[in-house]
């Protein structure tokens, strides 16, 4: 799974599991949306979700990269701590923002991501878009271009701690 | 509450409507008009429950997803050459 | 309960709406492009969040919960994705970026485009 081509034989031992859990969100995505209990209307809906499936099978995007179910026991942790800093950054940028521009240092560097599959850079660098204040400009092989508003910021994120944290969410799979 | 809510979130959308004029490069004028485009999303589930029709929350989703479709779309213009040319000329003039 | 659920929406949405502004404010106070994406990624993240959240408790019940959380869910995950393509789109064309002088000597050289 650490690999990034993923050979036939790992596919075929991964793509039930994808499927079921792809064909399980577009049931919620089609129920919340419609909320219909007619049995006409259902039919037809649970007949767009199999065209649907058997489209994504064809078009071969069904993989572990498009739906990471190996990471959902670990996940909420993280997104309840992701949640903490992105309240704490919002604090700080609505401070810097009402104290005006003498108070920002606005800086652009380049840090080194420590994931070792694609869909960990990915999630690494989405968190630090997420977080206010810290915005991913460029991500080319390891290395990932930052621009922050103050610099502190890319201290903490020097430090390393998000970095660890999804390195650990990456491995438990 | 839910009126002062709207209200707060009509001015926000004021302002974002000022940088978008103002702003002095394409990326500004985008930048002010996906805020735009998400306050607008806020605004519609506000109105929704103000006016008791829950229904407003679809519509809501639906905007989002266009908005975010119509940003990518003009940055995919944004990439052309014809664009890139354009745009050196327009910042070379508002640095003067 | 009711009044609890009552005032605890109040609380949030005005948290919110505290934040939207303060966003709005900080897009027009800003020095450049670069700057005024973080202001705005106040607004996307977590004023968003704490309006959907005081809308949630106004109603607790059902399906309308589930669209608001949908909603919520869809923002957080389309605004990254979008202030990045921003972002790098504005980088690759040479956007002019006031930075601070000073702080050079803490990292690294910013990649070339």
């Amino acid at each position: 799974m650490n690999d990034n081509k993923v050979t036939l034989e790992e596919k075929s031992k991964y793509w039930p599991v994808h499927t079921l859990s792809l064909g399980i969100t577009l049931s919620l995505f089609w129920w919340i949306n419609s909320n219909y209990s007619n049995l006409l209307l259902l039919s037809l809906g649970a007949a767009s979700i199999l065209l649907v499936l058997f489209i994504a099978y064809r078009m071969d995007v069904i993989d572990h990269e498009s739906q990471p179910v190996h990471l959902s026991i670990k996940i909420p942790g993280y997104l309840l701590w992701l949640t903490k800093e992105i309240i704490l950054a919002n604090i700080s940028v609505v401070k810097h923002i009402w104290l005006g521009n003498s108070s920002i240092s606005p800086t652009l560097v380049t840090i080194d991501a420590s994931q070792r599959t694609d869909l960990g850079k990915v999630i690494y660098a989405n968190s630090i878009t997420l977080t206010p204040g810290t915005v991913t400009v460029d991500l080319v092989g390891d290395r990932m271009t930052i621009h922050a508003l103050i610099k502190e910021n890319i201290d903490t994120l020097k430090a390393g701690e998000m970095d660890r944290r999804v390195t650990e969410l990456e491995n438990k799979c | 509450m839910l009126t002062a809510a709207t209200i707060a979130i009509l001015v926000v959308m004021f302002l974002a409507i000022i940088r978008c004029i103002v702003g002095p490069t394409l990326y500004d004028r985008i930048l002010a008009f996906n805020m735009f485009g998400t306050k607008t999303v806020l605004l519609i589930s506000i109105l929704g429950f103000l006016m008791g029709r829950p229904e407003f929350l679809d519509i809501a989703l639906v905007y989002a997803l266009i908005n975010f479709i119509s940003v990518i779309g003009v940055l995919r213009f944004s990439d052309s050459v014809e664009f890139k040319h354009q745009d050196q000329a327009s910042t070379k003039e508002s640095k003067q | 309960m009711n009044i609890l659920l009552e005032i605890g929406s109040g609380i949030c949405l005005l948290l919110g709406c505290f934040l939207c502004l303060s966003g709005g404010v900080g897009i027009l106070r800003f020095p450049d492009f670069f700057t005024r994406m973080h202001a705005v990624g106040v607004t996307d993240t977590l004023g968003a969040g704490m309006i959907l959240i005081g809308l949630m408790l106004q109603n607790p019940t059902g399906l309308v919960l589930l669209k608001l959380l949908m909603i919520l869910l869809l923002t957080l995950f389309i605004n990254p994705t979008a202030s990045h393509a921003l972002a790098k789109a504005a980088l690759r064309n040479n956007l002019h970026m006031v930075l601070d002088e000073s702080t050079d000597k803490g990292g690294d050289k910013p990649s070339k485009p």
